[in-house]
């Protein structure tokens, strides 16, 4: 089971859930956890997905997140869920 | 992960995009005493199939590792069995010249595998020469000057058995060749120690030790960069609640090096040694020890009040480590290399001064760390610093350490640049005087037991 934290920082506008949700059900990756607001027209969101179904590793849907983020406009932080899980889990 | 926590995640995430939160060094520890031969040529040849035989791929698996947690991993590096011991048949069959073709071996292999530093030319001598240790010492300049991945280290004194004045006066010398070998630019790869740890990550003081076993991976944790961040949202904080905000953040950065030595460990399928705690600084921006100081409260580093910074610093960063790994190793402890510190060095201008720097020891370990002195300094005095520092190591039974840099024809004050991460700092001033008392000879004696 390979699950990751995707995080979506930027201005807000049309089409960046529609943009990186694309990327994620090409590749078969499953969205958990979603979470997303706007605060002061600054976008965000953080979903937990799951990659164990895919076709794509962690890092190579990083690069392809941080591509598609570029063309939206936004910063795009792909993570390991462990890192998470050791950082805040005791 | 039981559902998303949005302050852990931005939390994270600002760490890593905004404070430099990685993992300082990956370091693989090789035990290569099974190369020891008679013939050097064939004792390098050995060395580097051991070698090769486990560090292939440490590289590769290393990036990884990088890539699928999504965390900067900033160094690999192999320390390797103290020189000395292995090659003690060679030099018995071949004379003192003999370690020379194993520094080579040693360096080749490092630029296949693909790392920066490989640690281990190393004698340990706080209680004697062997013949092999000698021939060592004799041939370090000459080993640094034709490498350029190669770690040098003398372990000159131990709380257990003193300090070994006559290593302190040879340690001195070879800082001196190195520096006219190399243009000062080999000092860096150059330090006595105290109390040496054989488990560290961290260069030049790297080796594996006698105790370890075949390999193992020990890992340094962030550098301060994070650290930093955290202090200077604390302005008004008092003691107690920055010293567990420290804490705090200290566990969390432990936790990711636990988490990729463990990873790395298991995918090389070598032991998992050890997590050093210590906060090693780099010439960027916000990556320094002395602006954590100066975010407790210092107008400038080395001004009154420094030391006792740096030991609430410590004293949280252990506190909150130790917790957070199952095994810390090494120096564990804050750094203070000057030229690999930008808030150092630019303290080493003027408030920060190499009396202060010695006092910090004290309280942290590592001594007195890539500091830049004129490159006339005499040999006495270089090595009264060495001394002073295996004194402050025999009396707090902490590793401590001397890595100093003679610039050839710098006078204090002018800058002497290092290069890359190893940086820029002033030319410190030394006193004139210098130190008669190593017309002497033999040890300084260990503690009395406890």
């Amino acid at each position: 089971m390979t699950k990751a934290v995707v995080t979506v920082i930027g201005a807000d506008r049309p089409g960046i859930v529609a943009g990186i949700s694309e990327v994620l059900a090409r590749h078969n990756v499953n969205i958990e956890d979603i979470s997303q607001t706007v605060l002061d027209e600054i976008f965000a969101m953080i979903m937990l997905v799951d990659l164990s179904e895919s076709d794509v590793n962690v890092g190579e849907l990083r690069r392809e997140l941080r591509r598609k983020g570029e063309e939206l406009g936004v910063d795009v932080v792909v993570q390991h869920e462990d890192v998470y899980k050791a950082m805040h889990r005791v | 992960m039981p559902r998303l926590d949005v302050d852990e995640v931005i939390e994270t995430v600002e760490m890593i995009r905004m404070m430099n939160l990685d993992v300082r060094s990956v370091t693989l520890g090789v035990n290569v005493l099974p190369a020891a031969r008679p013939d050097p040529e064939e004792t390098g040849e050995e060395i580097k199939s051991i070698i090769l035989d486990v560090a292939d791929s440490l590289v590769e698996t290393v990036e990884e590792v990088e890539d699928e947690l999504g965390v900067p991993i900033v160094n690999k590096r192999i320390a390797v069995t103290p020189c000395s011991l292995v090659t003690a048949p060679s030099v018995r069959e071949h004379g003192p010249e003999a370690p020379l073709v194993v520094a080579e071996a040693l360096d080749e292999v490092a630029s296949e595998v693909g790392v920066d530093y490989i640690g281990g030319y190393t004698a340990l001598v706080y209680d004697g020469y062997t013949e092999s240790d000698e021939a060592i010492v004799k041939t370090i300049p000459e080993a640094l000057s034709s490498t350029e991945r190669l770690c040098a280290s003398m372990v000159v004194a131990d709380s257990r058995y003193g300090i070994n004045m006559d290593a302190v006066k040879d340690a001195a010398h070879a800082v001196k060749r190195i520096a006219e070998a190399t243009d000062g630019h080999g000092c860096a790869r150059f330090v006595a120690l105290t109390n040496a740890p054989e488990n560290t990550p961290f260069m030049a003081g790297a080796f594996h030790g006698v105790g370890q076993p075949d390999a193992c991976i020990n890992v340094g944790i962030s550098g301060p960069g994070v650290v930093r961040a955290v202090v200077e949202e604390l302005e008004d904080a008092d003691f107690r609640t920055l010293h567990d905000e420290i804490k705090r953040t200290a566990f969390k950065i432990t936790r990711v090096g636990e988490l990729v030595g463990r990873m790395v460990a298991e995918r090389l399928d070598v032991e998992f040694g050890a997590v050093d705690l210590s906060l090693a600084p780099t010439p960027e921006p916000g990556d320094s020890v002395a602006e954590i100081l100066e975010g407790i409260g210092l107008e400038e580093c080395g001004c009154p009040g420094t030391t006792a910074a740096l030991h609430l610093l410590m004293d949280a960063v252990k506190k909150g480590g130790a917790a957070a790994t199952s095994k810390h190793g090494g120096y564990s402890e804050a750094f203070v290399p000057v030229s690999e510190d930008a808030g150092m060095a630019r303290a080493a201008a003027g408030t920060l001064t190499l009396e202060k720097l010695e006092a910090m020891t004290a309280v942290c370990s590592v001594g007195l760390d890539m500091i830049v002195l004129p490159g006339d300094t005499p040999v006495e005095t270089v090595a009264g610093l060495i001394a002073d520092e295996a004194a402050i190591g025999v009396a707090t039974g902490k590793p401590t350490g001397v890595r100093v840099i003679l610039a050839p024809g710098k006078k204090p004050g002018d800058e002497f640049e290092m290069g890359g991460l190893l940086g820029k700092a002033p030319v410190m001033k030394i006193p004139d005087k210098k130190p008669t008392m190593f017309e002497r000879e033999g040890r300084i004696p260990p503690k009395p037991p406890r």
